[in-house]
């Protein structure tokens, strides 16, 4: 394989060396252990968000970091969750008195991590509380699984705890907020091609050229089925109908739209699916009143596309509106 | 054949069990990793290689008074350096067998060192909450204690080790991120329990108990 890396095991390290330079005016990062933070962290008062998860999904978590989302993101190695210290470290040098509020994917190595990081910070006398993310439809066997994974959502609740905990929210109030996005969202995505991760140096699956993983998730482990290629109005239809169907969304809903690359859809592709995914949603009788469309949560150099939809009440409608200023997502004036 | 005398084992003994824990993983994490691609993503051997090179690191840099405190650096050591869902859970695994050993040790004998590592194993397996059967490192080091507290040696619980592994193949997996593979999990061994096997098989290295 070929990709712009120098040594294997260099990978995460050096790729935050770059976003640190990148990025100074919001986010420093430290090194041992690993984490970004706000570059004026801790804000005084204010809930803390600390989020992290495998390298490989970028800019989730480390690029979702600035005023109005994340206080601070805790990368593991490449698509592997990151140490109980890391988050121990991050969640103390964010701290900002008010308590910290994890939010969490579900897979077992991010369950078990953030799990004995809490355990450790409750020995600190930090207060946290954990949102669970399990928003994709994909996996239908739950009780023989893991269970359902955190996908695209994660990326919403970050964003809408954020603007929550700006607002002066207290802890259980921002986590109650978290939890009501999980439980109001629903994801599913398809690859197109495998991703490459470059410490292993191989794809982590094949698929043939007439071939899709419908239901992937996002470290290319399987889902539903594998499919035949087809339009990509067939393959937007094949995505939203069982998200609509699992919530269920009702007519009438307003809704949030994301249409997220897997990392080598080009946002050409990206586009054409999203039209899709919006006439859909219309023609089921919801109200898109809010989009995000572009790669934030990616795996790597996967092709493909994953939607969620968010059921948005004001409350909700009003922190996602909320200004932010990340090094992914800016807007407004987020102070 | 038995023996009238528990053996014993020496702390000494188990440095160098870590030390050939770390020369197996250097040589073997390849082959471990290609474990993991097949139900995984590739990265089991070169993360517990991460880890178990850090142990000796630390066990250079700080070496530990006595045996639960040799577990207890190897358990901290992987918590803080493996990540994913095996750091926590082998982390666990030590620390809790660490916790069960009779304090302030330097030579421990084999049937109190199994009833500890049975302490491990349930902490693990609180943590993991995986049985056996769910294609997880468990089914290699259940067996393997098993045979422990039954009074069998070291190359035994290994050989049981072994036998866990092999009997994962046609499983399906039930627990972390292999089940979501379901039935195409099916006929590749589990990489935890290949490295529950690598463990225990140099424990048993260089055994003279069962001579």
């Amino acid at each position: 394989m070929k990709a712009l890396i120098n040594r294997p095991e260099d990978i995460v390290r050096e790729a935050l060396e770059g976003m640190a330079l990148a990025h100074a005016d919001l986010i420093r990062v430290e090194q041992d252990p690993r984490f970004v933070l706000r570059a004026d962290a801790p804000v005084q008062g204010k809930v803390a968000l600390v989020s992290g998860g495998g390298s490989g999904h970028e800019p989730m978590h480390g690029g979702l970091v600035g005023p109005g989302m994340l206080d601070a993101a805790c990368p593991g190695e490449v698509f592997t969750s990151p140490t109980p210290d890391q988050i121990v470290a991050a969640a103390q040098a964010v701290h900002g008195g008010a308590g910290v509020l994890l939010i969490v994917k579900n897979y077992t190595g991010d369950v078990l991590n953030f799990q004995m990081a809490t355990e450790l910070l409750a020995d600190a006398g930090i207060p946290t509380e954990t949102v669970l993310m399990d928003d994709d439809v994909a996996v239908t066997d739950s009780l023989y699984t893991a269970g359902r994974r955190g996908v695209g959502a994660t990326v919403l609740a970050e964003k809408i705890c954020g603007a929550a905990a700006a607002a002066g929210l207290p802890l259980a109030q921002v986590a109650r907020i978290g939890r009501e996005v999980n439980a109001s969202a629903r994801s599913m995505g398809l690859a197109l091609s495998p991703c490459t991760n470059p410490q292993a140096g191989q794809a982590s699956f094949t698929l043939k050229d007439d071939e899709v993983e419908f239901g992937i998730g996002i470290h290319g482990e399987p889902g539903r089925s594998r499919i035949p290629m087809a339009s990509a109005d067939t393959l937007t239809q094949m995505l939203l109908e069982p998200i609509l169907q699992d919530l269920p969304f009702a007519r009438g809903d307003e809704v949030l739209l994301f249409t997220d690359s897997l990392g080598a859809t080009p946002l050409l592709e990206l586009y054409i699916v999203h039209r899709a995914a919006e006439q859909l949603a219309n023609q089921h009788g919801l109200k898109v009143s809010r989009r995000l469309i572009g790669p934030l949560m990616t795996s790597l150099d996967m092709a493909g596309v994953a939607l969620t939809l968010l059921r948005l009440t004001p409350e909700l409608r009003g922190y996602w509106d909320a200004p932010v200023r990340t090094p992914a997502l800016c807007w407004g004036l987020a102070r | 054949m038995t023996t009238t005398l528990d053996p014993v084992l020496e702390q000494s003994r188990l440095e160098r069990w870590l030390d050939c824990v770390q020369t197996r993983l250097a040589s073997e994490k390849e082959s471990l990793n290609a474990l993991d691609a097949a139900i995984g993503d590739a990265d089991h051997g070169s993360n517990l290689f991460r880890g178990f090179s850090k142990v000796q690191e630390k066990l250079q840099s700080a070496p530990p008074e006595d045996i639960p405190a040799l577990f207890k650096l190897v358990g901290m050591t992987l918590i803080g350096s493996v990540g994913g869902a095996s750091g926590p859970l082998y982390g666990t695994f030590f620390l809790e067998t660490a916790k069960a050993l009779p304090q302030e040790r330097k030579s421990v004998d084999l049937q109190t060192l199994a009833q500890a590592l049975t302490a491990g194993l349930q902490g693990l397996q609180r943590l993991g909450k995986a049985e056996k059967g769910d294609k997880t490192m468990v089914d290699a080091l259940a067996p393997a204690i098993e045979r422990l507290q039954q009074g069998a040696d070291l190359r035994a619980a290994a050989a049981a080790a072994r036998h866990g592994l092999e009997a994962t193949i046609p499983l399906i997996a039930r627990k972390g991120r292999a089940s979501y593979l379901g039935e195409r999990s099916q006929g590749h061994a589990d990489p935890g329990a290949a490295s529950a096997t690598l463990l225990l098989e140099c424990l048993a290295r260089d055994d003279d108990s069962a001579a």
